[in-house]
């Protein structure tokens, strides 16, 4: 059976644009508001990332810490995560998945074991920040035999030896960090050299889908529709942390949002 | 997993930098892994480059001051009538503590690398204060992450900082001490690793840094075993070495060169951080039994809950206010080689009173943990055993706390 994340990169293919992936933190701003979100964004998004909020995350800006440190607060464990998706899962079937976090939560819960979660639960992909190649190998030979897509993330510090090992072993989908940046930084570079450093990871195999990530906003994701997909991830969490401090309601402020995103890049 | 002898410690990880084959590791985002790697070659370059080393020694004999002191303490040794008490006062050293030579060691790496920015994170102001200064010796630009909370109980370290021409950047997420200012400090470089230089504080991080900081306060124990061949003709039959451990820098380096020395002659005690008496929470990771995890890049025995959230720490000493613990003190308490205790506030109090009475020394909270087991343990220990107790660190900084325990005579300037 086909991975549905290969068929939602397809699809937008076919409809000729990028693929909208964004992503939002399980458990922000709380177990039932998170789910509610993934539901009411789903019509315009074509791959959903969902965070497992870790309180040591050495990749992330002040926007998906402040999701992550909101959703731990609330008590979210990682089970909680696991039912949130396969709830999801339930409203639409179909539409890919993506769980991203840290490995010390995948390795407390055993790599096997989290793995038969995900495959319970309908998680197709997996972005782990922190396990990068070659220390990934094993994990995401264990991913593969599960049909779950494991995502390796490549750098604008990447060398182009790296970039070509990282491929070969790479399933169908890869992420490009845009910049030099943890999540949610302002976008330093301009996009027209994000596309040049994209296109080259691009030729080393162009079947590959790659996506952007890292710094993409409502302002700056019309630039890159040129990419197989493109990530909108602190931008949403922002929005989550302005609705509730101006005490409107998250979901439809960030489903409006993702209705924007999505038509910048029809 | 076994320990080798005679080849050094930090050398003895594997091809992916795990000691023993499952502590330590580079569990980094993918930005980090080149200049992680550029570092890597750079320093196996210059360790054994001998000018390089001349150069280092060159700036820790005129400008740390080595050797420092190691001293009997005569008066202490009487009242607690056990073993002989020594210590090696590391915090002679430039700045009162080990944390310069690391400093010293990043900022020569720096300037060989052609960075103009050095970024660090501290818990106790020491690291930071240090980092200030080499990276003001050697030119280059420093910033420096602090937890929001140690920046209010360190402050005599805050301010050296800043009169070295440092920028000091509170860091308010999670419990705003160490283990948020050291993720603060790695998110800092995955966004500018172009143009900047990481210290990380203590033998902690990513393998290589825990491999330079032990090579950097290896220095310590280098002119120990030198100081013990005076002193006593031959390294002393019964020798036991107390040492603080948060991150486990300074234990490191005042163990290393004894490594290959049969336990029984020569016997490591680390002491950690055990918090308030009163208290569940601790900094104690290998005393209390938590389970092996990954924070900030590596993997070791770390305070976390079932899910693998890193749990909060409490101790009176904000540089062992660490939840989790060097790979090299995970690899040396699984192969039987150092033994690992704890020592709480209010062990660590009443210890610091006890030697400030007696001697005239003034170990900061830190080293004051490991005085207390080594005075509790020396009383049934016979006359002819040496007992080391590493001061790595100058109650100065803790000036504030000691005055509202003990009020203001016990704690006197410099």
């Amino acid at each position: 059976m086909l991975n549905p994340i290969s068929t939602a990169f397809e699809k937008a293919k076919k409809e000729k644009r990028p693929a909208l992936l964004t992503y939002t933190v399980a458990g922000d701003s709380s177990k039932k508001q998170s789910l509610d979100i993934l539901k009411s964004i789903s019509k315009n998004v074509d791959i959903l990332e969902v965070g497992v909020p870790h309180n040591t995350p050495v990749a992330d800006g002040s926007q998906i810490q402040t999701s992550a440190y909101r959703a731990i607060k609330k008590g979210i464990k990682i089970n909680d995560i696991f039912r949130i998706i396969k709830d999801f899962k339930k409203y639409d079937k179909s539409k890919p998945v993506i769980l991203m976090g840290y490995y010390n939560m995948i390795y407390q819960y055993g790599e096997n074991n989290f793995l038969n979660k995900c495959k319970i639960s309908g998680v197709n992909g997996l972005i782990v920040v922190d396990l990068p190649w070659p220390e990934n190998k094993n994990f995401a030979r264990k991913c593969k035999k599960k049909t779950i897509y494991f995502i390796q993330l490549l750098s604008p510090t990447t060398t182009r030896m790296r970039l070509k090992k990282i491929i070969q072993d790479s399933h169908p989908m890869n992420y490009f960090i845009s910049m030099l940046s943890t999540t949610g930084g302002k976008l330093k570079v301009s996009p027209k050299k994000i596309l040049q450093n994209y296109n080259k990871i691009k030729k080393i195999n162009p079947k590959k889908n790659t996506v952007i990530g890292f710094g993409i906003t409502e302002k700056t994701i019309s630039k890159l529709k040129s990419a197989d997909g493109l990530v909108v991830g602190s931008a949403i969490c922002k929005e989550i942390t302005r609705s509730l401090r101006s005490r409107q309601n998250a979901v439809i402020n960030v489903s409006k949002l993702v209705e924007k995103l999505k038509n910048k890049i029809k | 997993m076994k320990l080798k002898k005679g080849i050094p410690v930090i050398d003895q990880g594997n091809k992916l930098g795990f000691w023993g084959g499952k502590f330590g590791g580079n569990f980094v985002p993918e930005t980090l892994k080149k200049p992680i790697e550029d570092l890597e070659i750079l320093f196996n370059k210059l360790k054994k480059d001998k000018k390089f080393i001349s150069e280092r020694d060159k700036y820790f004999k005129n400008w740390i001051g080595t050797p420092t002191r190691f001293i009997k303490l005569e008066n202490l040794t009487k009242h607690v009538g056990g073993a002989q008490i020594w210590s090696k006062v590391v915090s002679d050293a430039n700045g009162g503590a080990h944390k310069i030579y690391n400093a010293t060691v990043h900022c020569l790496l720096a300037k060989r690398s052609g960075k103009k920015i050095i970024c660090g994170d501290t818990g106790a102001g020491y690291a930071g204060k240090m980092l200030s200064m080499a990276a003001k010796k050697f030119g280059l630009k420093c910033k420096i992450f602090m937890g929001a909370k140690d920046i209010k109980r360190q402050q005599p370290n805050v301010k050296a900082m800043k009169k070295n021409g440092a920028e000091v950047i509170p860091v308010y997420s999670g419990s705003q001490t160490l283990v948020d200012a050291v993720s603060e400090c790695m998110r800092f470089w995955v966004a500018n690793c172009d143009t900047t230089a990481m210290c990380v504080g203590s033998t902690v991080g990513p393998a290589v840094f825990v491999r330079i900081c032990g090579w950097s306060t290896s220095q310590i124990s280098r002119e120990l075993k030198v100081q013990l061949i005076n002193e006593f003709g031959s390294i002393p039959k019964k020798l036991k070495l107390y040492n603080c451990v948060g991150g486990g820098s300074s234990s490191f380096g005042f163990w290393n060169e004894f490594m290959d020395l049969d336990k029984k002659q020569c016997e490591f005690i680390g002491v950690e951080a055990g918090g308030p008496a009163k208290s569940k929470k601790h900094a104690a990771p290998l005393t209390y039994g938590s389970k092996i995890g990954i924070l900030h890049g590596a993997a070791q025995y770390v305070n976390q809950n079932s899910d693998g959230q890193i749990e909060e720490t409490e101790s009176i000493s904000a540089g062992l206010d660490y939840p989790g613990i060097s790979p090299l003190h995970c690899f040396l308490k699984d192969v039987g080689r150092a033994r690992y205790t704890a020592a709480s506030d209010e062990e660590a109090l009443k210890a610091y009173k006890l030697v400030t009475k007696y001697e005239k020394l003034r170990p900061s909270l830190e080293p004051s943990h490991a005085f207390s087991v080594a005075i509790r343990e020396s009383k049934k220990l016979s006359k002819d055993t040496i007992v080391i107790v590493n001061s790595c660190g100058d109650a100065y900084k803790d000036k504030g706390i000691l005055e509202k325990k003990f009020g203001k005579k016990y704690v006197k300037p410099n």
